[in-house]
């Protein structure tokens, strides 16, 4: 085949396109005019146009996130590159596939300090998956077809491509995605047999099992969430889901627990401690859902199934780890199961469930919703009766209504769930959702934001309102960074050290200065109108509402606890300090 | 081995040679706080642009089966070997070690060196630089004997090493 030769920056869009990318969230600069003026040229690829870089990576998460697609971000050199780097190193913790192309100084002034130049690779390098410097422009296709490549199989996760402007501007060979093929890069899908049989001969053994499965089902896809689904229903064990696995098993389900870990539910905590065989699928042993390691589940047999090898045996050993794509190794686990006719024993099942049913009858997310005063909690769970009906999504940003939000809002589908688990990136909410938006224009797309927050990339309701993108922000507003002073008030004698909102906007004025609608509420007898009148703005709103600023989110496992010394809080409120200077030391 | 055991381990990277592959290999030993007691890079197969970096690192057993894992997931690594648990292996690094004296220290580090099979590669009438190639362990044996004779100043290249026999990486 004849190579056609373009230029750098034709190369650059002709390989998106071949990609299958329909939109890029970016911000212009020097060193990527040529790009921009290429965009310009065409209309195949739609640019959204973020006010912050970091930004353009959270929307490009969101995008990716809720679509299973490589998410796809454009900034400059120097400030732009250094500028997406909170987004990158965001989307390498939850595993999210994003291609990053970074503008830089041409080839000749690399390494002068040149204006606008930054160690772009160097600084990337350990927070993306990989990173490509182009500095050769027969290089420049294949790089881009292998960085899409790279993204997208085995553990996904961001993938920075540096373009000298020389190299954009000169001229490149183009290739076709198929004659590209990578030469140490393959990662392993199917599981090894023989492991997946012993695990299932493992599992069909148990007395108190239980799935305890993460990001990574999400990850595989809409089928292995299916084949989750069906593989729990076949064996009648408990399941439990990670913060980044919510969706990938129905919530109403009789044998969902709830979510695991600090701010999981009782139940579920209860059950991952008491467990004899223990089968992690897609999950990796966070420190946010073990507690104690010393104390992680003590009597169990475990079993792990992950598309990282690095991921097994990491924090937890297990006694057999799958290395495998969870939907291929899913489908075989299945097909065993049903060749061998496995059954757990069904009067130990039996018992076991009615353990765990009376660790359920805690009822430990529970609360009271007074007349005087919203509880954070009831905002959450009355926005989700409201959209019950529409095809909705959700992000949210950090701290104690992101873990509200998790605990209230039953998530029933893979992909509808948006929030930044591992880094815990406040800011990552609303660019998120404008990612979100922009993949599902008729969807209905709610971020939940805290008054600290939502200050952290507020500048993005410019976004919203350029692209009219309709989405609902609502701010469980106490007043204070919550999850701060949670913790302030249970480890630190209640010293509320700079964790108040001083000074909070007027979110309505914000909203109509932005050119969209801003609302209040701070009465329960309110709240149904409210959200009804929210979501039938056509059009971005902002929700302000008011909640009970001293509510702290519980059930809380604190930091160096096992899981079994869980604080209810309930009847306590909140007046439960934690004797452990451990506790204090740890995150 | 208990799990709470360090050993050491000699591992081998089979690498692309491309620009920053050596900075992504130091910098996840640094990132995640593993050890480097020595490490050797270079290219071993200049029509396939591969290099070979041999690593000396210790760690629990969970903690060297997370360093190879780690390596092995970097997108420019072929493969990795790890060859305290391949079997027996050759070791061998180079030392050139500088040794200013006179009169019968001048004299001993002769005799030493002759009995490590080091060689003088170079000499002047005050000093000498002895090339010696063996284990890590025996280069160490013969600086400490060097030191009380005018030891000044040495450069040592880091291990190299391959699995004996027929096995290959
Ligand atoms: C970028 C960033 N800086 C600091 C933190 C630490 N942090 C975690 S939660 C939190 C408070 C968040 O307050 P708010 O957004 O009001 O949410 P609330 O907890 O009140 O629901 C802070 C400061 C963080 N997660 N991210």
């Amino acid at each position: 085949m004849a190579e056609r030769i373009l230029s750098g920056s034709e190369v650059v869009l002709q390989a998106l396109a071949d990609q299958g990318v329909e939109v890029v969230f970016g911000y212009p600069g020097g060193a990527v005019l040529p790009l921009y003026d290429e965009i310009f040229k065409q209309n195949r690829i739609r640019h959204v146009l973020v006010r912050h870089e970091q930004a353009a990576v959270h929307a490009a998460e969101g995008y990716a996130r809720s679509t299973g697609k490589v998410g796809v971000v454009l900034v400059t050199s120097g400030p732009g590159a250094t500028n997406a780097v909170t987004g990158l190193t965001d989307a390498l913790m939850d595993s999210i596939p994003v291609v990053c192309l970074t503008g830089q100084v041409p080839t000749h002034l690399i390494g002068n300090d040149a204006f606008q130049e930054a160690d772009t690779t160097g600084i990337t390098r350990p927070c993306t998956k990989h990173n490509y410097l182009v500095k050769n422009p027969d290089r420049l296709a294949r790089t881009m077809h292998e960085a899409f490549h790279v993204a997208s199989s085995g553990r996904p996760g961001p993938v920075v491509i540096d373009l000298p402007k020389d190299i954009l501007v000169g001229k490149a060979p183009y290739l076709e995605p198929g004659q590209v093929q990578h030469r140490t890069y393959n990662p392993v899908v199917k599981g090894e047999r023989s492991q997946i049989e012993e695990a299932m001969e493992m599992l069909a053994s148990a007395k108190k099992p239980i799935l305890y499965c993460g990001g990574g089902v999400i990850n595989s896809g809409t089928q292995a969430c299916k084949l989750l689904t069906e593989f729990t229903r076949m064996t009648g064990a408990p399941i439990t889901l990670t913060l980044m696995g919510l969706g990938a098993y129905p919530a109403s389900d009789k044998q969902y627990l709830g979510m695991v870990g600090m701010h999981g539910t009782y139940e579920s905590n209860m059950s991952m401690h008491d467990c004899d065989v223990m089968v992690a699928i897609g999950a990796r042993f966070d420190d946010r859902v073990t507690g104690n390691l010393d104390f992680f589940a003590p009597n169990s047999q475990k079993i792990q199934v992950d598309i990282d090898q690095s991921s097994i045996n990491k924090n937890v050993p297990v006694d057999i780890g799958i290395v495998g794509d969870v939907g291929h190794v899913l489908e075989d686990m299945i097909k065993i199961w049903k060749a061998k006719q496995y059954k757990i024993e069904a009067a130990a099942l039996d018992s076991w469930w009615k353990e765990i049913e009376g660790w359920r009858s805690k009822h430990c997310l529970s609360y009271k919703q007074p007349k005087d005063v919203i509880k954070p909690q009831h905002v959450i769970r009355s926005i989700h009766a409201a959209t019950r009906d529409r095809k909705t999504y959700i992000t949210t940003d950090v701290g104690q209504h992101q873990m509200w939000a998790a605990q209230h809002f039953g998530f029933e589908h893979p992909y509808e769930w948006m929030t930044s688990g591992g880094l815990g990136t406040m800011g990552y909410g609303m660019p998120a959702a404008l990612g979100v938006q922009v993949a599902h224009p008729d969807a209905t797309v709610v971020c939940f934001t805290g008054d600290a927050s939502i200050m952290m990339n507020i500048q993005e309701c410019a976004t919203m309102t350029q692209y009219r993108l309709p989405i609902k922000t609502v701010i469980l507003n106490n007043r204070y960074m919550g999850m701060v002073r949670q913790w302030q008030q249970l480890l630190h004698g209640s010293r509320y050290s700079e964790s108040y909102s001083e000074t909070l906007p007027d979110f309505v004025k914000l909203s109509e200065a932005f050119g969209f609608t801003g609302l209040t509420c701070d009465k329960p007898a309110d709240l149904d109108d409210a959200i009804k009148k929210m979501l039938e703005i056509d059009g971005p709103v902002i929700l302000d509402v008011a909640v009970d600023d001293k509510e702290n989110c519980y059930p809380m496992i604190p930091s160096g606890k096992p899981h079994n010394e869980m604080l209810l809080g309930q009847e306590t409120d909140g007046n439960e300090a934690i004797d452990s200077d451990e506790g204090m030391v740890l995150v | 081995m208990k799990e709470t055991e360090i050993s050491k381990h000699t591992i081998s990277v089979l690498v692309d040679n491309e620009s920053g592959v050596l900075a992504r290999v130091i910098g996840l030993f640094s990132g995640r706080g593993y050890n480097i007691e020595s490490l050797t890079v270079a290219e071993v197969d200049a029509q396939a642009h591969q290099s070979r970096i041999t690593v000396v690192t210790s760690g629990t057993p969970m903690v060297i089966e997370q360093i190879k894992a780690q390596l092995s997931r970097l997108v420019p690594v072929h493969k990795v070997s790890d060859l305290t648990l391949a079997g027996p292996s050759v070791e061998r690094e180079l030392a050139l070690v500088k040794v200013i004296a006179a009169g019968e220290k001048r004299v001993e580090s002769l005799r030493i060196a002759d009995i490590f099979k080091a060689r003088a590669v170079d000499a002047t009438n005050d000093s000498f630089v002895y090339e010696i190639i063996g284990s890590p362990e025996k280069i160490d044996a013969f600086i400490k004997l060097m030191e009380p004779l005018g030891l000044s100043e040495i450069s040592r290249t880091g291990v190299a090493a391959i699995s004996r026999g027929t096995l290959t990486m």
